[in-house]
């Protein structure tokens, strides 16, 4: 993984697989303090306390293809590499909550990188789950909720369809990454 | 700002256009893109991209892209799979300019391109 989209993109995937109805993602960076957090909350299946103790460990994993899963570690390591944090919890039934944190300035925090690709890309290729997707930063603050998107569309319009993917790349794009402004 | 005023009036343009697209999802193309950690790792966000960038720009609307997981062959990443005429072709290794290839030559024309397939890597 070379940016931290990336990652969120990664641990997006894992509320998906556990069958959330809702994910709420949200970047945020405060320059003056120098740091940023980015966290993912679902309403997915969660997991037990035995699964939680050992989820940040490369070889604990749900799939069964192989033996190793990295996405959690290797969102662990983004942070704590980078002076920040990384905290996991979650209840069976209940859902995920996942938060980093970083030093904006440590030398060897990731790059953000196409965090608006990644928002258009998780809420275009999955038509069934809602997406919360939230940028802050100082002032500045905005937010793609497909609840809304979704109640205007109606039934008959997916999401995939070219023209609403054209609306939603210029809505990320004014809403989320202006907002963070290719700062990070 | 966009304001999603816009996306109804959108939507209005839209509801008549709907009609016609589905008729012709008879011959459909269904491609996958794996995009479990090794595959987002290996690059597959790109791809992906380039995929529905040649769909968008050809008009194609009997073409089906969607995402899925972890496909099992991690080193081959990203891998994409294009399921068409009752068969299934494993391209490997994909790069966003080779899947552009691949949307040209074989979802538009029908012709396999040979070189980027499992079997060849």
């Amino acid at each position: 993984m070379r940016e931290l989209a990336l990652n969120i993109l990664d641990i997006a995937e894992n509320s998906l697989a556990a069958g959330a109805k809702l994910v709420e993602i949200e970047v945020s960076a405060d320059f003056a303090a120098d740091t940023m957090a980015i966290s993912v909350r679902d309403d997915g299946k969660g997991m037990s306390k035995e699964m939680l103790a050992t989820v940040c460990d490369p070889f604990t994993t749900t799939r069964t293809t192989r033996k190793v899963g990295m996405g959690l570690p290797l969102f662990k390591y983004s942070a704590e590499s980078a002076g920040g944090s990384f905290h996991i919890e979650s209840e069976e039934g209940k859902g995920t909550f996942v938060r980093a944190t970083y030093r904006i300035g440590h030398v060897d925090r990731m790059p953000l990188g196409d965090f608006g690709g990644v928002a258009l890309q998780l809420v275009t290729m999955n038509p069934n789950t809602d997406f919360v997707i939230s940028a802050k930063c100082g002032e500045g603050e905005g937010v793609l909720d497909t609840r809304q998107v979704r109640e205007i569309l109606g039934e008959d319009i997916p999401f995939g369809a070219p023209e609403v993917r054209a609306f939603l790349k210029e809505y990320i794009k004014e809403n989320l990454t202006d907002i963070l402004g290719g700062r990070l | 700002m966009k304001s999603l005023e816009e996306l109804r009036a959108l939507r209005e343009k839209m509801k008549s256009q709907i009609d016609n697209r589905s008729v012709a999802s008879a011959d459909e193309t269904v491609i996958k893109v794996g995009m479990a950690t090794c595959g987002i790792a290996a690059g597959a966000r790109p791809v992906l991209d380039a995929l529905l960038d040649e769909a968008e720009k050809r008009h194609l609307h009997n073409v089906s892209i969607s995402q899925t997981g972890c496909i099992g062959m991690c080193r081959m990443e990203p891998i994409v799979e294009v399921f068409r005429d009752g068969q299934k072709y494993t391209y490997v290794l994909m790069t966003p300019d080779k899947a552009r290839k691949v949307m040209n030559d074989h979802v538009v024309n029908g012709n396999v391109v040979k070189e980027y397939l499992i079997g060849e890597n």
